[in-house]
């Protein structure tokens, strides 16, 4: 296999020929090329099972494929898997799979706890990141008591808790109403991470981001400014 | 929903909530060690046992026809030991047999809803209990949540398609969709479960649930295990 010489540290993530098979025998990745410079946001287009969310899967180590993974510099391997976790922080599409702990404030706190903060650092942070998202009043509550646009805000608390470099968003606004959705935007723009955003909805990418890549059968087909590659595709709802 | 009634219970500010958790195991300790080696005659015991239970649960501020209807669904486990005991000729032991069980459930339901999972779990590190069965114990706590709530939206929509007629004339019919339910109740399950260990992993997990806040044992917390002990102990060698 060719070495690469690695990424320069301002390119915060850093793919090439990914390739990802699972266990089923389906071809879900099939040689991806991939960057995202510090401080950019990008959006992942295509149809479903075009390969988007087993891609971003692969960006802290949840699946691992063939190829070369650098996450701000670090290849992606066993040994800085744990680093890594703390630098990407992944928000998946269903809050319910996210939100596991009894309350609120356990759950924003977990991520904490496992990166070897002291409880009470712990939960200072985590207080202090739900105050950011809008939630310092639920901090007793079940999780799944919550609304859905008040499970999305504490799984997005629960990432940011973690002081991630690399927001990874998958979906972020199924499931909301207009409201709900717009307050996330507005959330979510005022977030100074580097973005990557899996999403059908070009409205949310041409606000989030300024570059997109479109997927097809688990290759990247196109690429390019937001607004050009939506219009290449056609990849808008009317 | 409804599976969450002892979530919801555990999550109180009774004097018995505010007890360390590590406490209020010890007490279960005890409890569970003095209703085992009661024997079947001191029927006295057994009631006076209820009592102290009806109390501490008043004292938690806890539906007693609740936590009683929930402590009974053990009754089915322990029946068949009951009933071959009964049929041995040793109807007492049988009675023994299941008041124990049914004392047992209930105690153990008064700890989950008067403590939040983390809370006896740590109690549970703290004494060094193995951390493959702490682990075990909070995932399946876990995961019967998950099947719990799929098997529900499941439910809703099965009733949603049934139609105006109550019940299908045909047996096998019910039964191979019920099969057909528990199958892919499964599979969903699984695949959720996945879902919730993948975003696990993704905030660092590592085979340990890191407890947030560790309680301070205090003066009221010796105080209360000493009344347990005390109790307990007194039912046991006095009645």
């Amino acid at each position: 296999m060719p070495r690469h010489p690695p990424a320069p540290v301002s390119q915060a993530i850093q793919i090439r020929g990914l390739r990802y098979r699972y266990p089923d025998g389906t071809q879900a990745l099939n040689g991806i090329d991939f960057h995202l410079d510090a401080g950019e946001s990008v959006a992942l287009f295509g149809a479903n099972g075009s390969g988007k969310t087993t891609f971003v899967l692969h960006l802290n180590g949840l699946l691992r494929g063939e190829g070369s993974i650098e996450i701000c510099g670090l290849p992606l391997a066993d040994e800085t898997l744990e680093q890594i976790r703390s630098k990407v922080g992944v928000v998946f599409q269903d809050s319910d799979e996210q939100l596991f702990m009894p309350t609120v404030l356990e759950d924003v706190a977990f991520g904490p706890l496992n990166l070897g903060l002291s409880p009470a650092d712990a939960l200072t942070r985590a207080r202090t990141v739900l105050k950011r998202v809008g939630m310092a009043h639920a901090l007793d509550r079940a999780p799944y008591h919550l609304s859905a646009g008040e499970k999305k805000r504490v799984a997005i608390a629960g990432v940011l808790a973690m002081d991630p470099e690399i927001l990874v968003l998958d979906e972020p606004t199924t499931f909301l109403d207009p409201p709900t959705r717009r307050d996330l935007v507005t959330l979510l723009r005022s977030l100074p991470q580097s973005k990557v955003v899996v999403t059908h909805d070009a409205n949310l990418a041409r606000t989030l981001t300024t570059r997109a890549v479109f997927f097809d059968q688990g290759q990247i087909t196109g690429e390019g400014d937001v607004i050009e590659v939506i219009q290449r595709f056609h990849w808008e709802y009317s | 929903m409804h599976h969450l009634v002892i979530d919801r219970w555990s999550r109180g500010s009774s004097p018995l909530h505010q007890r360390d958790p590590r406490a209020k195991l010890a007490a279960l300790l005890v409890f569970l060690i003095a209703l085992s080696t009661t024997p079947p005659a001191a029927q006295a015991a057994f009631v006076a046992y209820a009592i102290l239970l009806i109390v501490a649960a008043n004292l938690a501020r806890l539906p007693i026809r609740g936590l009683a209807g929930r402590a009974a669904l053990v009754l089915p486990f322990s029946a068949t030991f009951a009933l071959l005991t009964w049929w041995s000729g040793d109807s007492l032991r049988a009675l023994g047999l299941a008041e124990k069980s049914f004392l047992s459930g209930m105690a153990a339901l008064l700890l989950v809803g008067t403590t939040p999972l983390t809370g006896w779990t740590a109690a549970l590190e703290s004494w060094h209990a193995p951390r493959m069965l702490i682990l075990v114990i909070q995932f399946v706590y876990r995961y019967l949540f998950v099947i719990a709530e799929q098997a529900q939206r499941m439910r809703w929509a099965a009733l949603s398609r049934r139609g105006s007629r109550k019940r299908s004339r045909r047996v096998s019919f019910q039964f191979s969709a019920a099969a057909g339910l528990v199958g892919v109740l499964f599979a969903r399950s699984w695949q959720r479960a996945d879902g919730i260990y993948h975003a696990m992993l993704a905030r660092g997990f590592r085979g340990r649930f890191v407890p947030a806040a560790p309680p301070p044992f205090q003066t009221s917390d010796a105080l209360f295990f000493s009344a347990c002990l005390a109790g307990c102990l007194a039912i046991r060698l006095l009645l």
